[in-house]
């Protein structure tokens, strides 16, 4: 086994880990050494060929059909060089100052992180899309919306040179997406920060780690690893923990480390996810153009948020439920068809968590609760008020039975629609905001770190990606990860600065 | 294993097996199947029919025969 030292080791080049990368590279300069280990591969741009069932499985975690341990909900995450950046649909929104609030962390206040947030919208090029790169799905939205007597806001988005393939979540094949690949990554490097992908962290110690650095397996996507496979011994002054939501709990929990705070792998939330589906009358734009441009933000009022969507077929297809004819009867309607994707803001429970079985893999606990199933029975009824003021002229609500809704019956959503519909292993439910597992607070009683990320009762550990936060984001959650991460990678350069971890 | 449940359901309820069963017939028997009151037939269900639904709304003809159209040069295969 080679043995090798870093004063800096990151894990995961997400949008946690790829952030603190760049700002590390500043240590760099000073002559230190900056590590990021990355389990998946660097994909190249020939990589990106937007076909369904190919990218799904290079790009996800079990290529997309990661399941919670009662199989009821899929859980979508990336793996490789800029982690789930590669995939998200790049939505970068700031923080809710009401949700901010309600975390109550020590030190961290909205100010803080809009004021980190505005970097990171200045150095993704994030934007609002013109009025002529709208497609007709997301314009539905917005006069289905304002029918109902809502306004619907407009995502800032992270492109630059957007072609709009509407491949977002496959990786985008155009290099538009701004997201830690194309950005942080890379500044990271020409800093002289050190990346290997296809480098799994098998085993965190004091101070040290073992990573396994796989070879391309044959026909895989992706570039070979920059490091020859083996197994390394690596130690490391300080350590960064930034493998998601899922990971670092799982890597914390896996661990030779005794006596981390009891609190770790809980407070998993995860925004539980529905996609609704309209048919038309006529043909839509739907297949061409940035998915998702448009949003509503009822997390206060109603604990939900509706964006406007478009997935490929088969995960169109398999988010509908029901057999046979009518279900494909809607999907031979693909050209006609609108999209809407209903997100429950979930919060921390004592069930839902993250775990690991014997082997050191991760386990998800969760159970929807009452308040999140009428959350998202609240959300479709109003998506299908959406979809029939747009002109649908069919909607397809998972939380109705039958699921069909006519245009004949669009004044009965009310009635149609309900919680007592919803049935865990029927309804198809999915999310790809993970977050929690290894929280912020202010206690090694509350909360795995400290305010800027440091592991209670070990300086040397940091956390720095989703898991950091103490209950659910309630809105689309990259910006705050870099926020967070930002702020994590202050301490380090504050603590190094003093001598203090490393 | 499931499949072999499947078809001794389907015998018991239709009196011939899954494979001989008419459309509409199967149908019924997997919507049944479908909202099962144990989460394990469920699950099983979802599972198969999921598998199911990859095998065939990934091939290139049958995404073309539904009118998806999504191309990386996005717009411009439009004009």
């Amino acid at each position: 086994m080679s043995s090798l030292r870093f004063d800096v080791v990151i894990v995961g080049s997400g949008a946690g880990g790829g952030t603190v990368a760049a700002r590390l590279g500043e240590l760099v300069r000073q002559g230190r050494s900056v590590l990021v280990v990355e389990r998946g591969p660097r994909f190249l741009d020939s990589d990106f060929t937007g076909r369904e069932l190919e990218m799904a499985g290079a790009l996800y975690a079990d290529g997309g059909g990661f399941l919670t341990a009662d199989g009821t909900m899929t859980l979508a995450f990336a793996r490789g060089y800029g982690g789930s950046t590669i995939v998200y649909t790049g939505t970068s929104i700031v923080a809710p100052e009401r949700v901010i609030r309600d975390w109550n962390l020590p030190g961290v206040d909205h100010a803080d992180l809009a004021r980190r947030s505005a970097r990171y919208i200045g150095d993704n090029s994030v934007h609002l899309l013109p009025d002529a790169e709208i497609n007709e799905n997301n314009r539905l939205f917005v006069e289905g919306a304002a029918a109902v007597g809502l306004r619907a806001e407009q995502f800032p988005l992270n492109l630059k040179g957007c072609r709009g393939s509407s491949l977002c979540n496959l990786g985008c094949p155009n290099a538009a997406k701004q997201g830690t690949n194309r950005v942080q990554l890379p500044a990271a490097e020409r800093a002289g920060v050190i990346v290997v992908t296809r480098a799994e962290v098998v085993r965190l110690g004091e101070r040290r780690l073992t990573v396994r650095v796989s070879a391309k397996p044959a026909g895989d996507k992706g570039a070979d690893s920059e490091w020859t496979p083996g197994d390394y011994d690596i130690e490391a002054g300080l350590v960064v923990v930034a493998a998601g939501a899922i990971g670092t709990p799982a890597l914390l929990l896996g661990s030779g480390l005794t006596g981390l705070p009891a609190r770790v792998g809980h407070g998993f939330t995860a925004h539980p996810a529905l996609i609704l589906v309209g048919e038309h009358a006529h043909s839509v734009v739907n297949d061409v153009g940035h998915p998702k441009s448009y949003f509503i933000d009822r997390a206060e009022d109603d604990g939900f948020v509706l964006e406007t969507c478009m997935y490929y077929p088969f995960v169109t297809a398999k988010n509908m439920t029901g057999f046979g004819a009518e279900h494909g009867a809607m999907l031979r309607a693909f050209a006609r068809l609108q999209m809407i994707l209903v997100l429950a803001c979930d919060h921390a429970t004592a069930d839902n968590r993250i775990a690991i079985d014997r082997d050191g893999n991760p386990v998800v606990h969760y159970r929807f609760t009452d308040r999140v199933v009428e959350s998202l029975a609240r959300a479709t009824r109003l998506a299908a008020r959406i979809f029939f003021g747009a002109g649908a002229v069919r909607v397809h609500a998972p939380l109705a039975n039958p699921p069909f809704i006519d245009r004949a019956n669009a004044a009965m959503v009310d009635r149609l629609i309900g919680p007592e519909h919803f049935l865990p292993g029927v309804t198809s439910i999915s999310s790809a905001h993970l977050m929690g597992g290894a929280g912020m607070g202010s206690t090694p009683a509350n909360s795995v770190t400290d305010s800027w990320g440091r592991v209670h009762g070990r300086p040397w550990l940091r956390v720095a990606d989703a898991s950091l936060f103490p209950d659910s984001l309630e809105i689309n959650p990259y910006l705050t990860i870099m926020a967070l991460a930002d702020r994590v990678a202050d301490g380090i350069l504050s603590d190094i600065g003093a001598g203090a971890a490393a | 294993m499931f499949i072999k449940i499947i078809d001794l359901v389907s015998r018991l309820r239709f009196g011939r097996g899954v494979h001989r069963l008419e459309p509409d017939q199967l149908g019924r028997l997997m919507g049944a199947l479908e909202r099962a009151p144990f989460r394990l037939i469920r699950r099983g269900v979802w599972g198969l029919r999921t598998l199911v639904l990859l095998g065939y709304y990934t091939q290139p003809e049958v995404v073309a025969s539904l009118g998806y159209r999504a191309d990386r040069a996005g717009w411009e295969a439009r004009r």
